[in-house]
């Protein structure tokens, strides 16, 4: 295959994927009072992930990140049915969530909920596939 | 505005059916692609448009709008996010094994 | 607290993914997978149990009352199907253990088994009609999967019309909702159902009654039913079984629960379209079985004529034709679950699919032979077996009723299906073995075991139909009672 000359795109992609990455997890936080979420800052997420594959080739990433995307997805999937079913231990009704203010050191008072947890097992899911469509399309050519 | 929706609507369906009814399996997905955004529209529209606030904690007293139809549009998109996905890639594998992405030759032979 | 109600959907859907990391190790997988199905069942026996107990159990997701939040509702008549169902995905994961072999189990197929199955036993259990459209589609989504699992041509080839059909489908159904949420500013089936009851069924509702009819219709394959040929021939067996027993039920499922709860008003039109396409589903399905060479198409056909059978049932829409139409569903689940494993093992035995090619199966395989034989008499509805009832009560249900033309189609089908099924028996079983003694292929023993489970099961309906008659006499007046499960969601005050 021919060296096609991509330093630019190289040099871009390096400061771009971070400015992408923190764009993702800030959607991904703002979601619960505000536009965003899981399903969002985790298809942000997957696409820095996917524009990485594209940029550098396939086993540069695979070395730098060695996941197997189909068990970040499955374990997305947990997470989000893991805090779903959870309600069942406390007797509420089932996907019932719950949140409160918690004193955290350095931070101040901070709002936390459950719901977070289950957001952030869809952002997995979604990084999840999102990359390992791409990656099955990509890898036998 | 709800008038234009609709004339919108209805202006993606067709470019969707048109595309569907074509033989190059990528169009047909790109129509499935296009009906689904027609169908998003629509749930939207038909839920009234801007009735009143968004429908977010910590903006303005009522009357809010109607949040049910973006949680509708939401799930909706989703679900076509993955079927387009999945159907993107089995294209691919139908193009790879069978040699052809016109619809017309993957109909197959009776005495296979 | 209810909570329960939701478990045959959650725990095979955290049990797939537990699967996937343990994807190395398939006998460890096998045997979660079949301890998940039993824990369904036992789960679901015991819900039927209270349910018939305490009246209908609902739980509404996190909190949100009805008819803002979503919720699962559990009465009998979706409690019969789900326990069923997981009891044939139980008989087709054992009949699957011995054959599917090393290449499909090491890509996720019990997954997406599983997946299939909470997608099931969701639709039957929704109570919000938004619900069961993302309950369709995670059954559909595994179903996609596991008809191009193996990646042969043919199934490829196949695989991508089914997606596509269904894709459609799909959008067709979220028209049908946008328009419903449109007229009746709600989803929950219960509160749409009273809403109905309040304004009267005008046109437009109607209508929409109609498109749901049309999703439903070829979701189920009523009359709409050109995809099923095609693509229910190219899976492995098991897939194959578990499609012909529980895909096409969800479809009747859905049109005997939209029918009978939300849009039950306008009978001249919707069940009398709905009589029409059973009518001229069973004379089609009746054809394709007579003209099919191979076992696969006269197998696919008779899934067919069963649903249009099943729908005898609707359109008659008595409470005798519903209860019939209960029992003929349960029965066909478990009947053509069976009849497509034994088909793919005369394929597997044979090495051939045209009924003539074949002969003297059951010199080498007697038992083999013999539960063949009960299939087809519990198929064409002879007593003692399990099709009998269903087919005397929906016959009594169309008299009542006066449907005299669906009557006799009905009854005239079982006679075609006796035909198609005895041409299968007759030539590939009887007459001279063509295979000596030495080179037969064993039958594996876990493909005997479920077969003689199935055979059980099947007897069972036949003959204890009386234990089962309070279920289904339940489910049946609830049905045709719409204002019970209405009043069991929304409470007496709404």
């Amino acid at each position: 295959m021919r060296k096609v000359n991509d330093v630019i795109l190289r040099t871009v992609v390096k400061g771009v994927v971070l400015i992408i990455l923190t764009l993702g997890v800030y959607l991904f936080f703002s979601g619960h009072n505000a536009p965003g979420g899981g399903f969002i800052g985790g298809l942000v997420l997957g696409s820095a992930i996917v524009l990485l594959y594209i940029t550098y080739d396939i086993e540069t990433i695979q070395r730098k990140m060695p996941f197997d995307f189909k068990k970040v997805a499955a374990l997305g999937v947990l997470l989000a049915t893991g805090t779903a079913i959870g309600s069942l231990y406390f007797d509420v009704p089932f996907l019932s969530q719950t949140d409160g203010y918690f004193n955290i050191p350095f931070l101040g008072e901070k709002h936390l909920t459950t719901v977070t947890i289950f957001e952030a097992g869809v952002a997995l899911t979604v990084i999840g596939t999102l990359v390992t469509i791409i990656l099955s399309i990509s890898e036998d050519d | 505005m709800e008038s234009l929706m609709v004339v919108l609507v209805g202006v993606l369906v067709s470019v969707g059916t048109y595309l569907i009814l074509s033989r190059n399996i990528i169009r047909i997905i790109l129509g499935t692609a296009v009906l689904s955004h027609a169908v998003h529209l629509l749930i939207l529209t038909v839920g009234g448009l801007k009735t009143g606030g968004v429908p977010v904690l910590g903006q303005k007293d009522g009357p809010f709008t109607d949040a049910l139809p973006q949680a509708l549009i939401l799930t909706a998109i989703v679900i076509s996010f993955a079927t387009t996905a999945l159907l993107l890639v089995l294209a691919y594998r139908v193009y790879k094994t069978n040699g052809t992405d016109d619809v017309s030759e993957l109909r197959g032979m009776p005495d296979e | 607290m209810n909570n329960i109600i939701v478990l045959p959907l959650i725990i095979p859907i955290m049990t797939a993914v537990i699967l996937v990391f343990l994807r190395n190790n398939i006998i460890l997988q096998r045997i979660i997978s079949l301890i998940t199905m039993v824990f369904v069942t036992a789960i679901s026996i015991l819900l039927l149990l209270n349910v018939e107990a305490d009246g209908i159990m609902k739980i509404d997701f996190g909190g949100w009352l009805p008819p803002f939040g979503i919720l699962f509702v559990a009465d009998s008549f979706s409690l019969l199907l789900v326990i069923t169902a997981n009891i044939v995905a139980i008989l087709c994961l054992i009949y699957s253990f011995s054959t599917i072999g090393f290449r499909h189990e090491n890509m996720f197929f019990y997954p997406f088994v599983l997946l299939l199955i909470a997608g099931v036993n969701g639709s039957f259990l929704t109570g919000d009609i938004f619900n069961l459209f993302v309950c369709f589609e995670v059954m559909l989504l595994a179903s996609y999967v596991l008809i191009a699992l193996g990646g042969e041509k043919v199934q490829l080839r196949e695989s991508i019309k089914y997606v596509l059909i269904n894709v459609v489908t799909s959008w067709i159904f979220l028209v049908a909702l946008a328009y419903l949420y449109g007229t009746l500013k709600t989803l929950n089936m219960a509160h749409i159902a009273e809403r109905v009851a309040e304004v009267g069924q005008d046109p437009l509702i109607t209508t929409v009654a109609i498109l749901f009819l049309i999703v439903f219709s070829i979701k189920a394959g009523l009359l709409l039913f050109f995809w099923l040929p095609g693509s229910y021939i190219v899976p492995p067996t098991a897939v194959q079984a578990l499609f012909a027993a529980l895909l096409t039920k969800v479809g009747v499922y859905a049109l005997i629960r939209t029918f009978t709860l939300m849009f039950p008003l306008n009978q001249e039109v919707t069940h009398t379209l709905i009589g029409i396409m059973a009518g001229i589903t069973i004379v089609l399905g009746c054809m394709g079985a007579m003209s099919g060479k191979d076992v696969y198409t006269i197998a696919t056909y008779n899934v067919i004529i069963g649903v249009g059978f099943i729908l005898i049932g609707l359109a008659a829409g008595t409470e005798t034709a519903l209860s019939g139409a209960i029992y003929y569903l349960i029965h066909d689940m478990l009947a053509k679950g069976l009849l497509f494993l034994l088909v793919g093992t005369m394929v597997y035995l044979t090495g051939e699919t045209i009924v003539k090619r074949m002969s003297g199966l059951i010199q080498n395989y007697p038992l083999f032979g013999w539960i063949f034989f009960i299939v087809l008499l519990t198929l064409t509805g002879m007593p003692p077996f399990s099709g009998f009832v269903g087919k005397i009560l929906i016959g009594q249900g169309a008299i009542e009723a006066g449907s005299y033309v669906l009557l006799t189609i009905g009854f005239a089908s079982s006679i075609i299906v006796l035909y198609s099924l005895l041409r299968i028996f007759l030539a590939s079983f009887f007459g001279e073995t063509t295979v000596s003694e030495e080179d037969k292929k064993p039958i594996p023993k876990g493909v005997m075991v479920s077969f003689i489970l199935f055979t059980i099961a099947i007897i069972y309906l036949g003959v204890g139909a009386e234990s089962l008659s309070i279920y289904v006499q339940d489910a049946a007046r609830t049905l045709i009672n719409p204002s019970i499960y209405i009043d069991a969601i929304l409470g007496e005050g709404i």
